[in-house]
């Protein structure tokens, strides 16, 4: 008996141990497919869920960046997705503050500083006429910086793809100048591999549909 | 067998245990029993947790244990926070989330005041560029706030005539501390700029009554200047139009840390002169050389030290017809040459303590020489008119120091205390036809101390109370100011507001010295505002009533007009409206403003209480900007009007020493119509390399007759009309920048 309860001690000890990461793994996981559907059905809401959820991931892990960097993720896709300019301001607050969270586990990471040029733009289009000059260079400097960071990762490419092909003409966007950003974009997405399966691996979808329509 | 068994059975049942499962469900209300949808309902230290919907209800289940703290958060609310005991299997929580005291939120102190700032507030109603795109601006600072309720519509001089108040009664404060001869030094029946680029400041707050604490000597009004921080990047610019040319670079260093600058401009306005025919005869035309330079240092994360400093020489010479002798001219010349100095630093200390001083020196110097000349354009000296000819030079030093310490409380409350410490000195020569020099000098030492406090109860209710003690030295005498503001959020985007407040000034220099002992002139404001700014559209109502107590009576000594009691008073009252609507045509943002003003005084030279010459009864603005994308372009509008202000003669009457009129009546409505275009070809280009901007403005494009007034000769007989120098007026400028966003390297081959 002293070894069955040997066995089962050893058992519930190393159950409890690995379910740590394996908890974490699989929570991630499954929020990541659950923005991946909200997507796809365009269930905006479910992502104010999936953002809360990220967040207490993250408050509770205390060492992982990538919770925060999704709950920044959805806030912003979300905030794109819903275009209601004028509310945009406290939502890029929010995201500041998870940003600024996933930056301090993760210095000087590409995917944050996408993020962070996305979070300009949202400020920026609050009010462009007032705002772009103040706005504009930030955005700029953060997709700079992200394309610095890594050069294999295709999402500032997809940005600054989407952000002119949603651009008028005479402003210098349009699918003239959109396309040969997106085209790198999907040449970039072909080789690229995330570091891990929860790394951000999000996007080709939308810039194959893009370049599509610029065709 | 079965004593053996135990500790397996206890595991099991541990591990059912751990199992077992709690439902946490409730409810998420704000204070005023509103339900809160997306609050984030989070076990601390664990994953588990839900989403509040529309209704405000959450439920989810966890396999928890024990004791733990259920947090629940939402943005711009207080986290609830409560500890449970997860022990059974339902457990309900009602949570009651307070609102946080926010500047996105909270109500504004508003009441008397228009801010123009990148501040995200609430209740913000300009925008910085609104200053330099308003098309009668003539891209001057005070030009876009004359559009404002509240400012009236003054031709013939310089200056911010606010509420039925004279242009002294509104003082410039840039990074806290006064400015002297914010204008350029002035000319008769010539309205004069302002000496400082708009472009420098990225906030701008006119007040129009109830200001500070933190601001004094100002009866009717405060212009307060915040000059702009680090730069985004390092740039060059250079501009050419009709009447100048400029060019200087900001440098900011590599570490982003400190940044400074040099400006240049050179104004010749003889080539204007000759396109746009003066009613003047310009034998100098006006020749300005203004030299600027500044320097910014980040001392710390939240210290900014801040220095900007400015050089300025202009001269002129002109003549125009004699009223006082007909077949003879008035000759005026006028030489300026002026220095200033601000430096500010601001900085946080340990606490919420937060520090900022500064410190201004101008010095200024004018040289004056007034005459008659024949139609020959030879000097003569007319008898009976001696006293046109004379030479006036005056010196002044002005020094002022400005001291707040504020200490940041809960929220957005705040509790200031501080000193202000101001010195001038001026000199004047006055030389008479014979050679014979005047000359006086006056000193005067004004200390100040000032508390404040900003109490926000709730986001819903916010007051503002200061008081202010002032000595002059020259007056030796003291004054104690109180000042009050609330403010109260009716509904989402709707506020009232009331303001309180006694403001002391100085007499003008002027008007000294005198020979008798004189006291602060006074004034109490009373204000209530009314507003309301939602999506992009923003509206505002105010009333107010002003009274003013000891103005300064004057009378002739011979040569001039002095001070010689206290013995004025007057009063103002009125209503305000502005309208701004950036939404209901897309890509069109107007304002419309309209004051009504109902003034009496008895200052100065007056014989009794009148409507002084300064204030019209009614008075409006329209203005528009449109941007038309598809020409880059930036199309601006703006009507001004203002219905007849009054004119008056008043002569000085020997026989019983005292002034009498000798004419007056209303001079005709006055109507200006501008237009301007900016073209801005840059906006679309990926990257470019430099920013130009094109500006073609013209004022009074349909050529409207204006009257700003009349003039008489010293005698009272004849009466001229007081016009602007020229009925339309065309600008035309080219303002290119070139950022240096590291890549760039056109500015490091330029310099």
């Amino acid at each position: 008996m002293k070894r069955t309860f040997f066995i089962l001690l050893v058992t519930l000890i190393t159950v409890t141990g690995f379910s740590q990461n394996e908890r974490y793994v699989n929570a991630m996981k499954k929020n990541i497919a659950e923005i991946d559907s909200a997507m796809v059905k365009g269930d905006l809401p479910k992502l104010t869920d999936i953002a809360a959820s990220f967040e207490r991931i993250g408050n509770a892990e205390k060492n992982q960046w990538l919770p925060f960097y999704y709950a920044a993720y959805c806030k912003v896709t979300q905030a794109f997705m819903k275009n209601e300019p004028e509310r945009n301001d406290p939502i890029a607050d929010q995201v500041d503050q998870l940003l600024n969270k996933a930056d301090s586990l993760e210095m000087k990471n590409s995917e944050v500083s996408l993020l962070r040029a996305m979070n300009a733009s949202l400020r920026m289009l609050v009010d462009p006429m007032q705002r772009w000059q103040q706005y504009g260079p930030i955005v700029q400097q953060y997709s700079k910086d992200a394309i610095a960071q890594d050069a294999t990762n295709p999402r500032p490419y997809w940005f600054s793809g989407v952000s002119l092909k949603n651009t008028p003409e005479q402003f210098g966007g349009g699918c003239g100048t959109a396309k040969p950003q997106l085209d790198k974009a999907l040449e970039l997405f072909e080789s690229f591999k995330p570091a891990s399966e929860l790394h951000p691996n999000w996007g080709k979808e939308t810039c194959e549909r893009e370049a599509k329509d610029c065709e | 067998m079965l004593i053996r068994l135990i500790p397996v059975l206890l595991i099991v049942l541990l591990v059912n245990a751990v199992a077992a499962q709690t439902t946490v469900k409730g409810n998420v209300k704000d204070n005023k029993n509103n339900p809160i949808a997306g609050a984030n309902i989070t076990i601390k230290d664990s994953y588990d947790g839900a989403t509040s919907d529309s209704l405000g209800n959450f439920s989810f289940s966890t396999s928890e244990k024990g004791g733990q703290t259920i947090i629940i958060s939402y943005i711009g609310y207080r986290s609830f926070e409560q500890v449970i005991t997860l022990d059974k299997p339902l457990i309900t929580i009602n949570a009651e989330l307070k609102q946080e005291v926010s500047e996105l939120t909270a109500v504004v102190l508003s009441a008397g005041s228009f801010e123009a700032s990148d501040r995200k507030r609430a209740a913000a109603v300009l925008d910085p560029i609104d200053i330099v795109t308003t098309a009668s601006g003539n891209g001057d600072i005070t030009g876009a706030l004359k559009t404002l309720p509240g400012a009236q519509q003054v031709g013939e001089s310089e200056g911010l005539y606010v509420r039925g108040g004279t242009a002294a009664e509104t003082k410039t404060f840039i990074d806290g501390t006064l400015v002297n001869n914010f204008f350029y030094s002035s000319v008769p029946n010539i309205a004069q700029f302002s000496r400082f680029s708009p472009f420098i400041f990225k906030g701008t707050v006119f007040s129009t009554g109830g200001y500070s604490a933190l601001y004094g000597q100002a009866l009717s009004s405060a212009l307060i200047l915040e000059s702009i921080d680090l730069p985004e990047y390092s740039a060059a610019n250079i501009g050419i139009t009709v009447l100048n040319g400029s060019a200087g670079f900001q440098k900011l260093t590599k570490k982003g840390n400190a940044s400074w600058g040099l400006n240049y401009g050179y104004t010749d306005l003889s080539l204007a002169f000759k396109v746009i025919k003066q009613r003047q005869d310009y034998s100098r035309a006006p020749v300005f050389h203004n030299l600027d330079g500044n320097f910014r240092i980040k001392t710390s994360k939240t210290g900014m030290l801040k220095y900007y400093g400015y050089f300025s020489s202009n001269k002129m010479a002109f003549t125009t017809n004699s009223i006082d002798s007909v077949g003879y001219l008035d000759k005026f010349s006028l030489s300026n040459n002026n220095l200033y100095h601000n430096l500010s630093w601001k900085e946080n200390l340990a606490k919420r303590w937060r520090m900022n001083v500064g410190v201004s020196y101008t010095n200024n110097k004018d040289k004056i020489m007034s005459g008659m000349q024949d139609n020959n354009k030879n000097d003569v000296l007319l008898s009976g008119l001696e006293f046109k000819d004379f030479d006036l030079n005056t010196k002044g030093h002005y020094f002022n120091a400005k001291l707040v310490i504020e200490k940041k409380l809960k929220a957005l409350s705040a509790f200031r205390f501080g000193t202000e410490y101001n010195f001038s000195n001026d000199k004047i020569n006055y030389k008479d036809y014979n050679n014979q020099v005047y000359p006086s000098s006056l000193k005067e030492n004004i200390t100040a101390l000032f508390t404040e406090a900003d109490v926000y109860v709730t986001n819903d209710l916010a007051l503002k109370g200061g008081l202010r003690f002032e000595h002059s030295s020259l007056l030796n005498r003291n004054n104690i100011a109180p000042r009050l503001s609330l403010a109260y959020k009716l509904g989402k985007g709707t506020q009232a507001s009331l303001a309180y407040g006694i403001f002391y000034q100085n007499p003008e220099r002027r008007y000294l010295p005198s020979m008798n002992s004189l006291r602060f002139m006074k004034a109490t404001h009373y204000i209530a505002q009314l507003q309301r700014v939602v999506n992009q559209q923003s509206f505002r109502m105010e009333l107010f009533y002003k009274k003013y107590d000891d103005l300064i009576k004057t009378d002739n000594t011979g040569f001039t007009e002095a001070a010689v009691n206290n013995k004025g008073f007057g009063d103002a009252k009125g209503i305000e409206f502005f309208w701004r609507d950036k939404k209901t045509i897309p890509n069109f943002d107007y304002w419309i403003s309209y004051s009504y003003l109902d003034t009496k005084r008895d200052f100065l030279n007056f014989p009794y209480a009148i409507t002084p010459n300064f204030a019209a009864k009614h008075t409006a603005s329209i203005i528009g900007k449109k941007f038309v994308q598809k020409w880059k372009t930036n199309l601006n509008i703006a009507y001004n009007f203002a219905s007849g202000r009054p004119y008056y003669n008043i002569l000085y009457d020997a026989s019983s020493s005292s002034y009498k009129f000798n004419d007056m009546g209303h001079i005709p409505d006055y109507h200006n119509v501008s237009f301007s275009i900016n073209y801005l070809p840059f906006i679309g280009k990926q990257n470019p390399k430099s920013y130009p901007v094109y500006v073609l403005q013209v004022s009074n494009i349909f050529n409207i007759k204006q009257v700003y007034g009349y003039q008489y000769s010293y005698n009272g007989m004849r009466k001229e009309t007081i016009l602007p120098t020229s009925r339309i007026f065309v600008f035309i400028g080219a303002f290119i920048s070139f950022g240096v966003d590291r890549s760039d390297e056109v500015i490091n081959n330029a310099l």
